[in-house]
């Protein structure tokens, strides 16, 4: 079941406009942020560089004090191909936003792990999923996997079917996992 | 010969075959004497590769895959799941089956919280309430098994609702259950609350603050018992949870002792709710109209529920295929165990197991 590469959907999404927007837009008028939603939940699209100032905003400014999730989507054709995307969730409001941002396949992204105690082993796991690299990191290795594993399986070109079958052979002594 | 080891660092190996790791997890220990100077988690013995699995399946296929994750609070995941599936394509599931829906997520809340407190009190020393708790745990897995045969990775919802009806004798049962559980509660409490061996052995240990929960995204009974007052049933409520009546309950000093008060008071919210909803089980369909072949507009979304570790998440990307594009679970055991690195140090060895232990951790969730 190897996944061939497809161009990157289209996501349906609204405009999202209301005093958050508003402040953001004040706040960072030129780190071309752009806002939407969609089925009620709201996301910016923000730059990669931009993304620890805008968190550190979110946070001191906003109340988004609680750094829920980071994780990676891959769109493999596209030139900025891994899309990260973070969940911050503000609890006075209890409201929940989203930063999306776009870096390429050779790029790095800035590390959240200063600001964001949680962003540490989340930006490991992403590391080990995608092989997306974050930069000021304090100890970036991989988490789940095994040390000497090839390949960053959650990948698009990784068939499900076609992972480390060496590694499976050289410790389990067997064919492969499947 | 301890003259010899004095000032000297020594690394001990926890684990991953170690009882009290519940499960596979590794710990490295830097110890000086008998404290613990730092710890690094090593993890992934249970990796599965679910999220990748999950681009593999149809929306419905791998419903049941979830169940996997925390195996011994299967319905919660699956009530994430298919919450967030059913936001997606934007249909409700019947009143009805949102009233099912809370009555075994709080069953579940309570097997997974039982299961915790007797192997908890096993690694402490206190051996008695595994076999309580392991009984009173099996009245619940019995309803689960009448309901859809299944014990543990039950699978009992589906997408747009349920997939099976009450049978006859669940509401007499569960009834039944709620009343002799009243009394086991205030039983475990007089073998544990104010046992000297316990308190000696939970007070004071593993204190976390609320500010490092905050900073740590710490959540569930671990952020409720350092004292922030915040649960999603509460704050974002989902199903129908809006309009029961529970309480939050919370502790201040954020030690392991808190984490097992606040986890015994939820256990009795959990039967408040439970009586709740038997009381007003609407009559109506159980499924929503929901298309066989799911294919959701291309978008995405997160929604979360409060399972009993904690925030369980599902961020769901959809291109419009019949495979989800991605599928990411925010697993509150993974994130909630982060905190060990930091709590352990200074803490005893023996101290290492209580704080894994009330930590709450499942292996098959932080590993996924």
């Amino acid at each position: 079941m190897s996944q061939e590469a497809k161009p990157a959907p289209v996501m349906a999404s609204e405009a999202w406009e209301d005093p958050l927007t508003a402040s953001l837009s004040t706040a960072f008028p030129d780190a071309g942020l752009s806002f939407a939603r969609f089925r009620g939940q709201e996301f910016v699209i923000v730059p990669a560089a931009q993304v620890p100032a805008l968190a550190e905003y979110l946070r001191e400014r906003e109340g988004f004090c609680y750094f829920t999730d980071l994780t990676v989507v891959d769109y493999p054709n596209d030139a900025l191909r891994f899309e990260t995307v973070i969940h911050l969730y503000a609890l006075d409001k209890a409201r929940r936003i989203r930063l999306k941002s776009r870096i390429a396949d050779t790029a790095e992204f800035p590390s959240l792990s200063g600001i964001y105690a949680a962003a540490n082993w989340l930006e490991r796991e992403a590391f080990d999923m995608f092989g997306v690299r974050f930069a000021g990191h304090p100890n970036l290795k991989r988490i789940l996997l095994p040390e000497d594993w090839q390949g960053h399986p959650l990948r698009k070109e990784k068939s499900i079917l076609a992972m480390d079958n060496e590694w499976v052979r050289r410790h389990l002594e067997i064919e492969s996992g499947q | 010969m301890t003259s010899h080891l004095e000032g000297q660092e020594l690394t001990l190996n926890m684990g991953p075959q170690h009882p009290s790791t519940h499960g596979v997890l590794r710990l490295v220990l830097k110890l000086e004497g008998e404290r613990v100077k730092s710890v690094e988690c090593v993890i992934g013995y249970l990796h599965r590769g679910v999220e990748k699995i999950g681009e593999n399946r149809t929306y419905a296929q791998f419903a049941p895959y979830v169940d996997r994750m925390d195996y011994v609070s299967a319905v919660s995941n699956g009530l994430g799941y298919c919450l967030a599936v059913e936001h997606l394509i934007a249909v409700e599931a019947p009143a009805r089956a949102q009233c099912v829906r809370i009555i075994f997520a709080e069953l579940n809340r309570i097997a997974s919280h039982l299961l915790w407190l007797g192997t908890h009190a096993l690694d402490i020393g206190a051996m008695t309430a595994l076999f309580y708790t392991m009984r009173e745990r099996e009245d619940v897995l019995k309803i689960f098994e009448n309901y859809c045969g299944a014990r543990l990775t039950t699978h009992a919802f589906r997408i747009g609702g349920l997939q099976y009806d009450l049978y006859e004798g669940f509401e007499a049962e569960t009834r039944s259950f709620c009343e002799s559980f009243k009394k086991r509660l205030d039983e475990y409490e007089k073998l544990l609350t104010k046992n000297p061996i316990w308190l000696e052995r939970l007070k004071g240990v593993g204190v976390l603050s609320a500010e490092d929960c905050l900073a740590y995204g710490v959540s569930g009974p671990m952020i409720r018992a350092s004292g922030v007052a915040w649960d999603l049933r509460k704050s974002n409520p989902y199903s129908g949870y809006g309009q029961y009546d529970f309480e939050v309950p919370t502790a201040t000093s954020g030690d392991s002792y808190d984490r097992y008060l606040v986890r015994i008071e939820e256990m009795r919210q959990s039967i408040r709710i439970i009586e709740q909803g038997l009381e007003r089980i609407p009559a109506g369909p159980i499924l929503a109209k929901v298309p066989k072949v799911l294919k959701p507009a291309a978008g995405e979304v997160y929604i979360s529920v409060e399972a009993p570790k904690g925030e369980l998440g599902y961020y769901i990307v959809s291109d419009g295929s019949l495979h989800p594009y991605r599928v990411r679970v925010r697993p509150p055991s993974f994130i909630n165990l982060a905190t060990l690195e930091k709590i352990a140090v200074g803490a005893l060895v023996a101290d290492v197991v209580a704080i894994i232990g009330t930590i709450d951790i499942v292996l098959g969730e932080v590993d996924r």
